[in-house]
């Protein structure tokens, strides 16, 4: 289809795990990323959900080209990055944008905002000539709903809420097509979250842009996406449109994962399916055989061990779903 | 060879079981900054009884921690300081103890887990010689009595293999299991009140799940009082009996659980419930609460809220700040505009 505009086949990333320091030796691999197929598609919001150590935010890190993939292909337009050199990569990247998660890193605090969301034109010195540069700044500050005349200040005389908008205004600099955000709200407060995922959304309406949105909290990320994917162990184990991933899950994880979130209702209280994971994520150096998830679902049978579940539709899953007896199960709305 | 005869009977003179667990009146906290003083808590009164969740809500700077340092007298002083009000354990006023009776209070009869625990252990010994300090220390126990108590305590907490995980340093654990290490810190000595300050906020949804569900299941054993500090209504409605929210150093609304959610006195706390995406539903709109929580050097005359607040008139402008008015039995906020706020 011509509207996809991201696409990544098979992607693989591993970081080789080394014993010695001066004859290396590898000794295995933190799979990180194991085999992921996504596509984005135009004006769309694609979610990755998943827990701390699935391989999220190494995901993000490849798709920005921060990162080498280990194997596989990410296509924007088309176009296999990692088949580029020189400056056709430089052209690519700037189709592809970061926004992230921590505000008060993210920016140098000895850089004026102004520099600050500028520096993306001293690299990109063909998409604003240097007497345009100010206003362009200008501009953008307006857009995110900064104050422009506060472009010689620093980031510390902003709030975090501020902070969170120049990292998106920076983002926009360069005019991308698609800008990923990593866990761009969770490091601000409730009262400032739905400020800075009310613009997003203008942005998105306005500029037609399509968002990556990795995010660990799934409220937020059913507010935003569209299409959501869940990430467990470095492979994504659901995915499907939104009301088909929150409403009709059919993947354990899933199930467990979103039985978990507190629902801020008290008269729910002791009526909700709550499915109570029992241990951690295992290691993704050294993954369950079959199934990643079997360590810990409740479902566990024979097969689970021997033979990996393809991520397929299935009779009881009408979206794909890497699970031998993938089921819907309601848990986000079935009260006991 | 003498014995050093050491009293390890933990009672405080003058405590009275009638008298509620803990009450705060009137309690007042400034930090005395270079850029002038900042006042984190302007007058916070509430209490806790045993058995009984008491959640304070609110967001970042709002004095919820500080209220729990000053509660557990931990406060880091210089800045912060003390300037008024009462802190009344079964009676007593702490603040007028010495700092030798204060630490008999501490860990055995109120004690505090932390958001972070991993900074909160210490780093260069095993979780089991941590643990069995307190033994050893408070209950003057021999090393090998403590440890063995220690494993006790893991094994309460569910942490798998307990025997061989006593001699495991902080970093060995995974989050899940040092919060789980923190929580068996905090129960060691029977407190009779846990202050949770953000307990889950570091940890994933299911680790969260598994969390709250093992501290209700010990505060419930024990008949515990508990205060919970966090700023997710999620987990406030799951586990809460009462809520306090707080704003600017100061309580702007008292309510149970079940009236809070189904019906806001107070326009900070409505806009708060308004603005948090949920779940199980799609397509909500989400209500922005404009501008920023005020700067504690310069908190906003009148009510702390007004700049925000969509009910604003003159009346809120300008001081006296609103007081708490009582609704009903239970119920209070410092709105001038509550009848609105509640639609009555």
């Amino acid at each position: 289809m011509s509207d996809v505009v991201l696409e990544t086949r098979d992607l693989v990333k591993h970081f080789p795990l080394t014993r010695g320091i001066l004859f290396k030796t590898k000794i295995g691999a933190v799979r990180a990323v194991d085999g992921i197929n996504l596509q984005l598609h135009r004006g769309e919001t694609l979610g990755v959900v998943g827990e701390s150590g699935c391989g999220k935010s190494t995901l993000a890190k490849l798709l920005v080209g921060l990162e080498k993939p280990t194997s596989g292909s990410i296509v924007v337009r088309g176009q296999d990055t990692s088949k580029l050199s020189g400056e056709a990569i430089r052209r690519a990247r700037r189709n592809i944008q970061l926004v992230m998660q921590d505000p008060y890193t993210s920016l140098n605090p000895r850089m004026t905002v102004g520099d600050i969301i500028g520096e993306p034109y001293e690299i990109h010195t063909d998409v604003a000539p240097k007497g345009d540069r100010r206003r362009r700044v200008q501009e953008l500050l307006e857009l995110v709903g900064l104050n422009p005349e506060h472009i010689n200040r620093y980031p510390h005389q902003f709030s975090g809420g501020q902070r969170q908008r120049i990292g998106i205004a920076r983002a926009l600099a360069l005019k991308p097509e698609i800008i990923l955000c990593d866990e761009p709200v969770s490091a601000l407060d409730i009262s400032i979250q739905a400020q800075v995922m009310n613009l997003l959304d203008e942005l998105q309406k306005e500029m037609g842009l399509s968002y990556i949105f990795i995010a660990h909290d799934l409220s937020v990320v059913r507010h935003i996406a569209d299409r959501v994917a869940v990430m467990y162990l470095g492979k994504v184990v659901e995915s499907g449109t939104d009301v088909q991933i929150y409403d009709q899950p059919t993947h354990p994880y899933t199930q467990a994962l979103l039985s978990a979130v507190p629902v801020p209702d008290p008269t729910l209280r002791g009526h909700r399916d709550q499915i109570v994971l029992e241990g951690d994520v295992p290691s993704p150096a050294n993954p369950p055989s079959g199934c990643r998830f079997r360590t810990r679902c409740w479902k566990v049978q024979d097969i689970c061990a021997t033979q990996e579940p393809l991520l397929q539709i299935s009779a009881k899953s009408a979206h794909p779903s890497a699970c031998h007896f993938a089921e819907v199960r309601d848990v986000v709305h079935a009260t006991q | 060879m003498t014995e050093v005869s050491v009293d390890f009977s933990p009672a405080l003179r003058g405590t009275e079981q009638s008298a509620p667990l803990l009450q705060v009146e009137d309690l007042r906290v400034e930090f005395r900054t270079r850029v002038g003083v900042a006042k984190a808590i302007n007058g916070v009164s509430f209490e806790v009884n045993s058995g009984e969740t008491l959640a304070i809500l609110g967001e970042s700077g709002c004095g919820k921690s500080v209220t729990a340092q000053a509660i557990m007298g931990i406060l880091d002083s210089p800045p912060g300081f003390i300037t008024g009000g009462e802190i009344r354990y079964r009676g007593v006023d702490l603040l007028k103890r010495t700092d030798e009776e204060r630490r008999l209070v501490r860990a055995n009869k109120i004690a505090m887990i932390f958001q972070d625990a991993l900074s909160a252990l210490n780093p260069v010994f095993t979780v089991g010689f941590q643990l069995a300090e307190l033994f050893r220390k408070h209950r003057g126990m021999s090393r090998a009595d403590a440890k063995k108590r220690s494993i006790e305590l893991l094994d309460l907490v569910k942490i798998p293999a307990a025997r061989q995980r006593v001699n495991d340093f902080p970093h060995q654990f995974s989050g899940g299991m040092r919060q789980r290490v923190m929580i068996a810190m905090a129960l060691a000595l029977d407190p009779e009140l846990l202050i949770a300050d953000e307990p889950t906020t570091a940890l994933d949804v299911t680790v969260q799940a598994q969390i709250m569900g093992l501290l209700g299941e010990l505060q419930r054993e024990r008949n515990m009082g508990l205060i919970l500090i966090t700023h997710d209504m999620g987990v406030v409605a799951d586990v809460a009996d009462r809520i306090n929210v707080m704003y600017a150093g100061r309580i702007v609304e008292k309510a149970p659980v079940y009236d809070i959610y189904a019906k806001p006195s107070h326009p900070y706390t409505k806009a708060l419930l308004e603005s948090i995406p949920r779940v199980d539903l799609k397509g909500q709109q989400l209500n922005v609460i404009k501008g920023l929580p005020p700067n504690l050097t310069r908190i906003p005359a009148g009510c702390a809220f007004n700049p925000r607040c969509r009910y604003t008139q003159d009346v809120c402008k300008a001081d006296p700040v609103p007081p708490l008015h009582q609704i009903q039995p239970g119920i209070a906020s410092a709105c001038h505009f509550w009848k609105e706020v509640r639609g009555e």
